[in-house]
């Protein structure tokens, strides 16, 4: 798919209910166009994974995932061999006689025994979206595969020979920023850091998400995540938080937001129980 | 080169004076993305210039404020590079107090025995020559360090199967003889290390560098430094020099507040909010003279207790025996704390350099 341009995209995007600003429209477009990786970073909660998902469903490819966590290794990140079947092949082939060591090393090391892991499937899959998701969790070592993976979109296997990818797949990385990335990787990516919607971009991603949800209740809602983001808070909600708390809301029949229904509620928004202890303390729910 | 190559260049030049990396494949990855936008519309170039050209939030206000001057009709006058204002140099050890006893310019190495005396005493009360004898000591600390478990493998007599030696052998010899197995390796823990340069701190600031440059020294890979003091300064590149006299010069430039006074829980926040210290030993060295808050300075302990494999506390004064942890800070502290240990004399680091490799 060929978009032309950045504002296009936008429009492309919001049929899909996700709502994008000019900044991250043009980041992905760029993305799209020059082949690069977008390399997301912003705090928890801000849509860094759900734009991926998005330009999955928008370009009809396949996301593939790669959850990133400490101690995450090529075995499980790149490929793997299955070594079940591979014994029970030379079992067979001990059972029907063959000898000839070179023979059954050819066998044996075939793509058929090879797990695809997720960088090896999204190279082999085209198109596709691979999302490499909290890249900031997994172990320093482990971003200079990347860097690798990334920077020719090659994967060598020392029994199989290189596996290249035809198209490259469109690359979402994302970061919570709990440390800092690797320079080299960021500088193979187009970088975009993501804030917190606007007050205003908020109510009408809440109204485009949750068709149940009126103008009055979604215009509360923002109003108090905001309030929630400027207090000093261990997890500021982001807009899954806000988008979760307004489901809440809906479930429960609420029209419109009271201090007593949004107490009650606050555990979709905050995840600290230190965190709803200061709200209510400071009674930063007062007040709609 | 064409006008907008011409342009760009000297933008990502504008932007470097002002301290952002755009170095030269940055600014041509700008001039690719460009092709693919509408050079005319500066909403457009601003977009493509912050991102190829940034690569932290923090980037971010000093591109806004290049972009405006650049592209806002008036070339930038050379920004002035964010804290590059002269720092002025202080020596972190009042210099007092050093003609006693006549042991200036004693050539002679210290005796066992002398060594011995000088381990336990205070280094905030030794003449210039004994410090310089406990810092030449210091340096020679190689601590060895705890081990945790890394994600590689290698070949072991019991551990998880090895997959693929044991199709390899099976191979040569047309059956699998017998399991080879494996093990994951280990790798030393990473230690994630505060130095308090605040006033009060004054007196031991310079032996507790010097302690951190040995850290550095015998697990580069391994070992994070921050001087805290008013702001959090990362000084682990700084400490990586081989001499400590060199590497405590580039600290002294790096270190924006010498002996200003201690938020300790800002600043710990401010780490918390950038870098984390999941699975490391943390040793904070402080006295625990806390200017802001206490109850902030304990949130963010609690919050970097549960991310830390251990909490290590040093204070100099805790060398003393009649020693109360009494400052606000401490107090707010202790129920964070794995351990809470001396830092005064040469002795005290020798035990904290035990604990280290133990931890």
């Amino acid at each position: 798919m060929l978009v032309e341009s950045p504002q296009k995209l936008v429009e492309l995007l919001d049929r899909h209910a996700y709502l994008a600003d000019e900044g991250l429209a043009t980041a992905a477009f760029l993305a799209l166009r020059m082949g690069r990786p977008l390399f997301l970073e912003g705090e928890a909660g801000v849509g860094k994974t759900e734009l991926a998902k998005t330009l999955a469903g928008l370009l009809d490819a396949p996301l593939i995932r790669l959850q990133c966590y400490e101690g995450l290794d090529a075995a499980q990140a790149l490929y793997d061999w299955d070594f079940a079947r591979q014994l029970l092949h030379l079992k067979a082939a001990e059972a029907a006689g063959v000898t000839d060591v070179g023979r059954l090393e050819g066998e044996i090391y075939d793509r058929r025994f090879l797990i695809a892991r997720p960088l090896l499937k999204a190279l082999e899959t085209q198109p596709s979206v691979l999302l490499v998701d909290e890249i900031d969790r997994a172990d320093d070592e482990f971003e200079a595969f990347l860097l690798e993976v990334l920077s020719d979109f090659t994967i060598s296997i020392p029994e199989l020979g290189t596996i290249r990818a035809e198209t490259p797949p469109v690359v979402v990385v994302t970061s919570n920023r709990t440390r800092e990335v690797h320079d080299a990787l960021k500088r193979r990516c187009l970088y975009h850091w993501l804030e917190h919607p606007s007050f205003d971009r908020e109510v009408a991603i809440l109204l485009r998400r949750l068709p149940a949800c009126t103008e009055t209740l979604a215009a509360q809602v923002a109003r108090a995540a905001e309030r929630l983001r400027q207090a000093d808070l261990v997890k500021p909600p982001g807009v899954a938080e806000t988008l979760d708390w307004t489901q809440a809301l809906l479930t429960l029949g609420v029209r419109e937001l009271d201090p007593d229904r949004a107490a009650l509620t606050l555990g979709a928004a905050l995840k600290y129980r230190e965190d709803v202890e200061n709200v209510l303390a400071k009674g930063l729910l007062r007040d709609g | 080169m064409d006008e907008l190559a011409a342009t760009v260049t000297g933008f990502a030049r504008t932007l470097r004076a002002a301290g952002v990396g755009a170095d030269h494949e940055r600014t041509a990855t700008l001039l690719k993305a460009l092709d693919h936008l509408d050079v005319t519309d500066p909403r457009e170039v601003y977009w493509a210039g912050r991102l190829t050209l940034c690569a932290t939030p923090d980037d971010l206000p000093r591109y806004d404020r290049c972009f405006a001057a650049y592209f806002g009709g008036r070339r930038a006058a050379r920004a002035p590079r964010p804290g590059a204002t002269a720092v002025t140099r202080h020596t972190a050890v009042p210099e007092d107090g050093g003609e006693e006893g006549g042991e200036e310019g004693e050539a002679a190495p210290a005796t066992a025995s002398r060594a011995e005396l000088l381990r336990h005493r205070d280094v905030a009360r030794l003449t210039a020559a004994e410090r310089d004898e406990v810092h030449r000591l210091l340096a020679m600390l190689r601590g060895r360090r705890a081990q945790r478990r890394s994600r590689r493998f290698a070949p072991a007599a019991r551990g998880g199967l090895d997959q693929r030696r044991t199709i390899r052998e099976a191979l040569r010899k047309g059956e699998v003889a017998r399991l080879r197995r494996r093990a994951h390796t280990t790798r030393p823990r990473p230690v994630v290390l505060f130095v308090d340069v605040s006033g009060s701190m004054a007196p031991y600031a310079e032996t507790l560098l010097r302690f951190a440059h040995a850290l550095v020294r015998s697990e580069p890979r391994a070992t994070r430094v921050y001087s805290i003091g008013t702001r959090l300064t990362s000084i682990t590149g700084e400490l990586r020099h081989r001499d400590p006299g060199t590497a405590l010069e580039a600290v002294s430039r790096a270190i924006p507040d010498w002996s200003g006074g201690t938020r300790l829980g800002e600043e710990l926040r401010e780490f918390l909010s950038r870098h984390s210290a999941r699975g490391a030993v943390v040793v904070i060295a402080s006295d625990g003279w806390e200017r802001g808050d206490p109850s902030l300075l304990g949130a963010q302990l609690a919050r970097l207790a549960r991310q830390a494999h251990r909490m290590i506390w040093v204070n100099p004064h805790k060398g003393y025996t009649d020693y109360q942890p009494l400052t606000g800070g401490m107090r707010a502290a202790l129920p964070h704390l794995d351990d809470l240990v001396a830092g005064h004399s040469l002795a005290a680091y020798q035990e904290l350099s035990e604990r280290l490799a133990h931890a």
